[in-house]
């Protein structure tokens, strides 16, 4: 880290600020003078993305609540009022609606980034499990808000995912009553979610504080994966990482205006246009298009208790990565073979997203079983024979320093190879 | 790998997707006519007198069997939709009648309709919907287009489809008419349109072909009437955007230069 530099505060009023509340100096340690890497690519403006989405979606969220009427039979018709009659309600229902897909195709890309370049690795475990407990809590606040529209699909995806519960052996029946607030999806459900779905943004909002506190305490990994030694390998926060993530922002942006301009139903399911009814089932339940993969992974499975445990096990498994996986070697960069195995992985997860859209039968289920296998089979088995026995590619010395490091040896305590400059 | 190819094969398997929806929803459906709307691509807008046609096959036709309760009158004057006149649409609604409140002694009051008033519904429920219709309930239009994918599309072949010679090795109920773009092929709806079924004030030619159309327009229009008003802009934020990437793009390069 930077210790060559001091906040000093400039004038009468920030010293004297500065001694009872130093909220400048905090403002200026954590997003000004913040010591990054110098050499971060553009994956890592995902963070400062995911941070503006989340800030959109509860904006927008906040003025939806106003016209929205959490009640079964005003729901849909009060969702319409908000497209039709109130000022710029379409847009905000836009960018709420399609904010999520965005915000979910942020995380995606952010999360598969730390798996690639080994951001979950000591000593980033606590900053790792707090974007996972994040991940969570979106999945969960998203269900929740899909259901507001009170759509066919809104209805009928609560439904299914709502009956998982009643899978738990004894205590199931009764868990589902409570979450639903009756016997079947209705009035009650749609009350709770919506508090729920008013709730739990903010609850993130917490969370996301904590890791990016968690971020400060050990700072950025980078590319390289090799850990940061003075400050010639970093560059201040501002404005450096501001400006390239606002250039990355604008991009993300433009995409985000095609489809809340252009194309703002593609993403969603035409069946939701339709008010939900309980007497009439459509003719395929399929969530929204984040959730696929890991309903793919729920229907895999004959066993429904089976299925629920291996959906649930499919985001567990993400806590425990940090010690799955212990070769000290950070970034896939330097690990021929994981490389191999991650693009699988990674083409594995858009092909089971692809085959949570289908019917679970003749090849369509036959290639969700082998990817749920490869899923599991990636963080359990891979994982941790590779950390044992994968020989790592030649590494440079450090961030600022391209030569070759020479001094790679056996680790004799673990049997991993250790280049001695990566300590 | 790099982001953009990440992004198109994340949005390639997306489009998959919707796709095969499309085509899993019915055994031997058509694929959908496309007729070409005006108000396609990021420019397109509403044929204003196509809306206007639209909305008489509606109301002259449709309106029997379905209701279109997300409508008011109103919003047939309003920017972006038919443009019908203030004063044609106040005629228009006060050909439909409503019950609004109770009298002295608590009798119900019937008055004409006015522009701030719904659509008139043609059942009282869904029940009375359903036993005029053999059973199968119409549903509402206001968003139907919405409720289909490739919505526009498909309401104007299912409208102008009904002409198409049944297969003999089809045997279906005699309650239902052979459509080969309805899902299944067999719809609880008997052909709603024939030429010359209604009278076009501007004299185009009412064939089935030119009914199905504006009708599928109107109810383009009526299922997202902010349509123009999102596409003009959609164009102001994306010129925008466009201009600050710009800038942003040459300030990041120019910052990075000496940082190596
Ligand atoms: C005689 C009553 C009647 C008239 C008139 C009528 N419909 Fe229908 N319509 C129905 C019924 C009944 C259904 C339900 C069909 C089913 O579910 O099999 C239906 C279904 C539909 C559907 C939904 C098809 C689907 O994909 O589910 C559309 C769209 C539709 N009608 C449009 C129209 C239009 C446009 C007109 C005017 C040109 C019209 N209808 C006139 C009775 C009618
Ligand atoms: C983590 C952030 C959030 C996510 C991921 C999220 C996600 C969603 C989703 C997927 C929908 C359904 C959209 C549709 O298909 O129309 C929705 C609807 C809704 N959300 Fe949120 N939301 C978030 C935050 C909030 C907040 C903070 C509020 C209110 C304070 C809110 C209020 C609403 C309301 C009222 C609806 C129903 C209206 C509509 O469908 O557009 N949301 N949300």
């Amino acid at each position: 880290m930077n210790h060559d530099y001091e906040y000093t505060p400039s004038n009468g009023f920030t010293k004297w600020l500065d001694k009872r509340l130093p909220l400048m100096r905090f403002a200026d340690e954590n997003m000004l003078s913040f010591p990054t890497p110098k050499n971060l690519n553009y994956f890592w403006t995902f963070g400062f993305i995911l941070t503006l989405s989340l800030v959109t979606q509860i904006i927008t969220g906040i003025v939806l609540a106003m016209h929205y009427t959490p009640h079964v039979l005003m729901a849909f018709d009060s969702i319409e009022h908000i497209m039709r009659d109130v000022n710029y309600g379409w847009l905000i229902r836009y960018i709420h609606a399609n904010g999520a897909s965005m915000f979910f195709l942020a995380v995606f890309i952010h999360m598969f980034r730390s798996l690639y370049y080994g951001s979950y690795k000591e000593p980033r475990e606590i900053l790792w499990i707090l974007g996972v407990v994040i991940f969570l809590l979106m999945i969960i606040t998203a269900f929740m808000g899909y259901v507001l529209v009170w759509g066919q699909m809104s209805f009928w995806g609560a439904t299914v995912i709502t009956n998982l519960v009643a899978t738990i052996p004894v205590v199931g029946e009764s868990i589902l009553t409570l979450l639903l607030g009756g016997f079947s999806v209705d009035n009650p459900t749609l009350n709770r979610f919506f508090s729920l779905h008013y709730l739990l943004p903010f609850v993130i909002f917490g969370v996301v504080i904590l890791h990016i506190w968690a971020l400060h305490v050990t700072g950025n990994n980078n590319p390289t994966g090799i850990s940061v030694k003075d400050s010639n390998d970093t560059i201040s926060f501002h404005p450096y990482y501001t400006v390239k993530d606002l250039f990355a922002y604008i991009v993300f942006l433009l995409m985000f205006s095609y489809f809340i301009f252009y194309n703002p139903n593609i993403l969603g399911h035409p069946d939701n246009y339709i008010e939900a009814d309980a007497m009439v089932t459509p003719a395929h339940i399929v969530p929204e298009w984040y959730l696929l993969p890991f309903y793919a992974i729920l229907r895999a499975v004959p066993d429904k208790l089976m299925g629920v445990l291996l959906m649930f096990g499919s985001i567990a498994v993400l806590f425990f990565l940090p010690w799955l996986d212990t070769m000290k070697v950070r970034s896939a960069r330097y690990r021929p073979v994981y490389k191999i195995f991650y693009f699988t992985f990674l083409i594995s997860c858009l092909l089971l997203g692809y085959l949570g859209g289908q019917a679970p039968e003749g090849i369509y289920l036959f290639l969700s079983r082998v990817c749920t296998i490869y899923y599991f089979a990636f963080f359990l088995v891979v994982m941790p024979l590779l950390s044992r026995y994968e020989k790592p590619s030649a590494m440079p010395i450090g961030i600022s320093n391209p030569a070759i490091d020479t001094s790679i040896e056996i680790d004799e305590v673990d049997g991993d190879l250790v280049p001695s400059a990566n300590t | 790998m790099k982001l953009s190819q990440i992004v198109i094969i994340f949005f390639s398997l997306l489009f998959m997707q919707s796709n095969e929806n499309l085509i899993a929803a019915g055994g031997e459906t058509y694929k959908n006519l496309k007729p070409g709307f005006s108000f396609e691509g990021p420019f397109g807008k509403f044929d204003r007198e196509s809306l206007k046609r639209g909305y008489k096959v509606y109301s002259e036709v449709c309106s029997s069997c379905h209701g279109m309760k997300q409508l008011s009158y109103r919003n047939l004057s309003q920017k972006g939709g038919p443009e019908f006149s203030v004063e044609r649409v106040k005629e228009i609604a006060a050909d439909y009648f409503i019950i609004d409140g109770a009298d002295e002694y608590g009798d119900p009051v019937e008055r004409s309709r006015v522009p701030s008033d719904r659509f008139q519904a043609p059942f009282d429920n869904k029940d009375a919907a359903k036993a005029s219709n053999n059973g199968a309930y119409p549903p509402d239009l206001s968003l139907i287009v919405k409720a289909r994918s490739d919505g526009a599309n498909y309401i104007y072949s299912l409208l102008s489809g009904y002409e198409e010679p049944m297969p003999d090795s089809l045997n279906i109920d005699d309650s239902l008419s052979y459509n080969p773009w309805f899902p299944g092929a067999a719809i609880a709806m008997t052909q709603p349109l024939y030429d010359e079924m209604v009278e076009y004030e501007d004299g185009t030619e009412a064939t089935i072909k030119q009914m199905s159309y504006d009708v599928s327009n109107f109810l383009s229009w009526a299922a997202e009437p902010t349509m123009e008003e999102r596409k003009s802009l959609g164009l102001i934020v994306m010129g925008f955007l466009i201009i600050f990437l710009f800038l942003m793009f040459f300030s990041v390069r120019r910052l990075f230069k000496d940082v190596h």
